[in-house]
């Protein structure tokens, strides 16, 4: 490999991967395609060791397009490792379904590279065809499972999603014609002698509006619900986690790199954002009796606490979010991962009642389960104690006392709804058909490892936090 | 020490689900030999000394300035001992009470029993704050999943109130961690540094309402005492034992070990307000429980009373009122623990709790009438019995305050006074409350027969008692511990309390 690729390698790793899964998914046999899904893992996890491999290094490549520095490395690990987990969900998933085909695991190996592009892009055009290419995939992945459900979420997904892309284009359009450039760097030095410009201010604004459908923070956020419903869940959980990490590298860098002269501007903008996100997320999530859009609504709420790190700002704040998308992805995943493996009757339990009374029979799961979702909700010592405490005390020590105390708040009103679910397995007896769990040993293995990042992170958060306070370091300078 | 239950609680989840007796006497003796330990405290506690003792300090996050720092001082060292004294009694009383799951039952309570103990033994408020967190989800479930008919409603009340509480003292917690850095620039959260900080007037009235709330519902104080009658009455006994026994205390000690040297100004500020809300406990809480119909919503109500004198105590700053409302908490502890213990028994033999299906017990379980005597008494504060220790030492507290405000002289006498008045009442509910179960004709057939106490109830409800009177006839071995640190505070509080003055006087 030349030395001006090396910068790529994750990227390369991917791509490379997804072309052999193609090639692979043209040969024999024709049924079970479970090998492919092995062969996809690889590739993620031999992008996830090449990106840890490179931490420290710094690089430009195609002429400065796609740049590689600490923050798209960490980022680069959170997409990979919700993609790994994924991945290992997804294989016995497939089959007990009755979808298992190559294309499922080229989209998703394509949908990573999208988001994993995401963040190493340094030029708004490159932003966009790196959203253009995870949306895509997603859009078809939301859609695998054929039925009436499954094509509202595909259909809802794709037309406000393409909304949002025109949106999004018009407003790299407006931000080309008052700058005359779509690189980050130069449009943070060309905008430093246009402040208050209606153009670059309209274009800034629609541009936010298409990362706000991305990363789903109100008003943006109606599609979750029914796309999380309808989707596969295991698509979900790579909805949920990947594809919002990579929406937050790539607004983290726009807001932080390219309009840091704008910077009071928008944190006044997010901040009433992040209230009414989190405040509508967690309201309206305690309305729901299914598991998969109550998680869907709670995914909104989180948005919510991630965008009060980016209204607090600094190494802290930003670090913040970083450390809580990885922390996210471990938990989320694995509430998903827990929904997934469990069936009542030939269907997917994802009604509260499906889990009345698990814990009586199953209750390593029902404890697995309960203990994602004391991090959802921020009991230490699980990982999502330490994320909200970091998040947090940004806002607290950038002097937004009454942002904090809002986030706190939401967070006592959802331990209301993740609660009822431990009430559920825990405290009513099962009536009908039990709930039982599909045998999969990649499914258990998934759980296993999301379980370790939540403890990790819950115990000994300081050196990843180090981390990723390192990882934004290049973007606050 | 702190992590034995813990371990002891790994272990259990390995032993097999069907040997309930082995589940059962392991986590007994895990408890019990925790108990062994913190004796081991007591002996090596050097009461002359203020100083935090056995500490233990590793760093844990060093770029946050968070420390695994741990240490009783006699404040604390206590509440430690009742807490692993208790934990192995509230076991032991629930072998015939929880029949199914005993397994994750025991798991709980020895989860449980780290947590109130890491409370205890914290020095570093992100440590603190941990322990106080976790400790929620334990008796969560204690309270859901063995509970009586109404449990899930109890138990989403207890989390939700308590959560809300200590959400907001979290956001305090990072307040104070900043503004101390800013000020002296070393972040750290840990205690003894902090305490040393003056923290500017305005933000300490702020910081010492976000974490009064959260100990206030955790106490509870009145207004915020709801949960609390409801959790009791659903939670199984072990589960109301320990509720009562140690929970409600870490909202005391909380006041006494935070707030007081944090914030000593606002402390000092908001003393009638805390007074007046002690006052209306005492009272309310007295008046509440004289009409339950259930004997353990009787017993719930008059802890918010028996609280109100505690906090009453702290509030006072004097060492008498001080000394007094640590010993009210260990003897609350006691004679409420005991109390919850005996109610349980009786539950166990008749099914009700009802005061009305009861009477004449006397003639059918004479022993079980005796202890539940002496128990009463204990609560009421007979002297003689721990209860009256605690409640004089209060009062005489209260009236040393009182006679510290010369500018509100008579208003100022009204505080003892009302005070004492709660210990009528609380004569009042309870003799009323025992003369209406023990004595009398029996007039329920289902009250003939009964059983009298087992070897295992004695068991339980002897070393309670045991300390019931050692405590009131020698308290000194409890009061000698307590008193080095209580002074230190004391004069830390007002030192501080000094500074802040003159700094507001020259400003």
């Amino acid at each position: 490999m030349s030395a001006a690729l090396v910068p790529l390698a994750p990227l390369l790793l991917v791509a490379a991967t997804a072309g052999l899964v193609i090639l692979l998914d043209l040969l024999p046999p024709r049924e079970g395609k479970g090998h492919l899904g092995i062969v996809a893992l690889a590739g993620i996890v031999a992008a996830l060791l090449a990106a840890l491999s490179l931490w420290g290094r710094e690089g430009r490549a195609f002429g400065g397009m796609l740049l590689l520095d600490n923050f798209a490395l960490f980022l680069d690990v959170v997409i990979c490792y919700a993609a790994a987990l994924v991945l290992l969900l997804s294989m016995d998933y497939l089959r007990r379904n009755g979808i298992e085909t190559g294309e499922y695991y080229i989209l998703v190996l394509l949908a990573t590279l999208g988001m994993m592009l995401m963040a190493q892009a340094a030029d708004l055009i490159v932003i966009f065809l790196a959203l253009e290419l995870m949306s895509l995939c997603l859009y078809v992945l939301a859609g695998f499972f054929r039925g009436l459900a499954a094509a509202e979420s595909s259909m809802k997904y794709f037309l406000l999603g393409a909304f949002a892309t025109g949106f999004f284009v018009y407003g790299i359009a407006l931000i080309y014609g008052a700058t005359g450039t779509t690189a980050l760097d130069r449009i943070a030095v060309a905008s430093g002698g246009l402040r208050g410009d209606p153009l670059l201010l309209i274009g800034f604004g629609l541009l936010l509006v298409g990362f706000g459908f991305k990363i789903s923070s109100v008003p943006f956020h109606m599609w979750v619900p029914d796309v999380y419903e309808g989707a596969p869940t295991s698509v979900a959980a790579l909805i949920a986690t990947g594809s919002k990490a990579a929406g937050f590298a790539a607004l983290l860098r726009v807001l932080f790199s390219a309009f840091k002269v704008a910077q009071p501007d928008w944190t006044l903008l997010l901040w009433v954002v992040a209230v009414l996100t989190m405040t509508v997320g967690n309201v309206v999530a305690i309305a729901q009796s299914n598991l998969k859009r109550m998680l869907a609504y709670s995914s909104v709420a989180h948005v919510g606490y991630m965008l009060v790190g980016v209204v607090a700002g600094g190494a802290l704040g930003a670090g913040g979010v970083l450390f809580y998308l990885l922390m996210y992805t471990f938990t989320t995943v694995g509430a998903f991962g827990v929904i997934l493996l469990l069936e009542r009757g030939r269907r997917e339990a994802v009604e509260l009642d499906d889990y009345a009374g698990l814990a009586a029979r199953h209750p390593v799961l029902a404890l697995t389960l309960a203990l994602f979702l004391l991090s959802l909700i921020g009991i230490p010592p699980t990982a999502g104690f330490a994320g909200k405490f970091y998040l947090f005390g940004a806002a607290v020590r950038s002097g937004y006392i009454w942002l904090a105390i809002i986030a706190v708040l939401n967070s006592a009103v959802a331990a209301y709804y993740y609660l009822r679910v431990v009430v559920y397995m825990y405290m009513r007896e099962s009536e009908g058909v039990p709930t039982e769990p599909a045998p999969s040993f990649a499914g258990r293995l998934a759980l296993g490892i999301a379980l370790w990042g939540v403890f990790q992170l819950g115990l000994m958060p300081a050196p990843v936090l180090d981390l990723a306070r390192a990882a934004v370091a290049p973007l606050l300078r | 020490m702190t992590f034995l239950p813990v371990l002891g609680a790994v272990i259990l989840a390995l032993l097999p689900r069907r040997r309930a007796a082995l589940v059962r006497w392991f986590a007994f003796l895990v408890a019990a030999a925790t108990f062994a330990v913190s004796l081991l405290l007591y002996t090596g506690f050097d009461a002359a000394s203020a100083d935090y003792q056995f500490p233990e300090r590793l760093p844990w996050m060093p770029s946050f300035g968070i420390s695994y720092h741990l240490g009783i001082d006699g404040i604390s060292l206590l509440l430690v001992l009742l807490t692993t004294f208790l934990s192995p009694l509230a076991l032991l009383s629930s072998w015939r009470a929880v029949e199914d799951r005993v397994k994750e039952f025991s798991i709980s309570m020895l989860l449980l029993e780290t947590g109130m103990l890491g409370v205890f033994v914290s020095l570093d408020l992100f440590l603190f704050y941990i322990f106080w967190e976790a400790m929620l989800i334990p008796m969560y479930l204690i309270i859901g999943v063995w509970g009586g008919p109404a449990r899930i409603y109890a138990a989403i009340k207890f989390i939700l109130y308590t959560l809300t509480g200590s959400v907001l003292m979290l956001v305090a917690i990072l307040a104070l961690y900043f503004q101390h850095g800013a000020a002296t620039g070393t972040y750290t959260f840990d205690l003894p540094v902090l305490a040393r900080y003056v923290v500017p007037g305005g933000a300490q009235v702020w910081l010492f309402l976000a974490f009064a709330v959260a100990f206030a519902i955790k106490v509870p104080m009145f207004p915020f005492h709801t949960w609390l009658p409801d959790a009791h009455v659903e939670a199984p006994t072990a589960g109301s034992v320990i509720l009562a026994g140690v929970l409600l205390k870490m909202g005391t000690y909380g006041f006494l070990r935070f707030c007081l040297p944090l914030f000593p100004q606002a402390s000092l500020a908001f003393v009638p307000w805390i007074f007046l809300l002690s006052l209306v406990g005492i009272v309310y809480g007295a008046w509440v429980s004289m009409v339950q119909p259930d004997l353990k919503k009787l017993v719930a109500y008059s802890s918010v009373s028996h609280l109100g004198f505690v906090m009453l105590g702290l509030f006072t700053l004097t060492p008498q009122g001080i000394v007094g409302g640590i010993i009210q908490m260990v003897n609350h502890g006691l004679s409420t623990g005991a109390l919850f213990l005996m109610v349980g028994i009786l539950y166990e033999r008749r099914h009700t709790r009802l005061i009305a299906d009861l009477g004449g017990l006397w003639k059918t379980i004479p022993a079980f009438s005796v202890l539940f005597m002496i128990v009463s008494l204990s609560s009421l504060g007979l002297p003689g019995l721990n209860g009256f220790v605690g409640e004089f030492l209060i009062l005489v507290g209260a009236f040393a305050w009182a006679s510290g405000q010369p500018a509100a002289a008579p208003l100022a006498y009204l505080v003892p006074v009302l005070a004492t008045s709660g210990i009528v009442f609380a004569a009042v509910y309870m003799l009323w409350m025992y003369q209406r179960v023990c004595f009398g004709e029996i007039t329920n057939e289902a009250n003939r027969g009964l059983p009298d106490l087992t070897g295992r109830e004695w068991a339980v409800l002897l070393p309670v008692l045991l300390f019931i009177v050692w405590i009131g006839v020698y308290p000194r071995p409890f009061t000698g511990m307590t008193e080095a640190s209580v002074q230190a505070l004391i004069a830390q509080v007002q030192s501080k309390a000094a500074v802040a003055a003159v700094g507001v006087g020259t400003r």
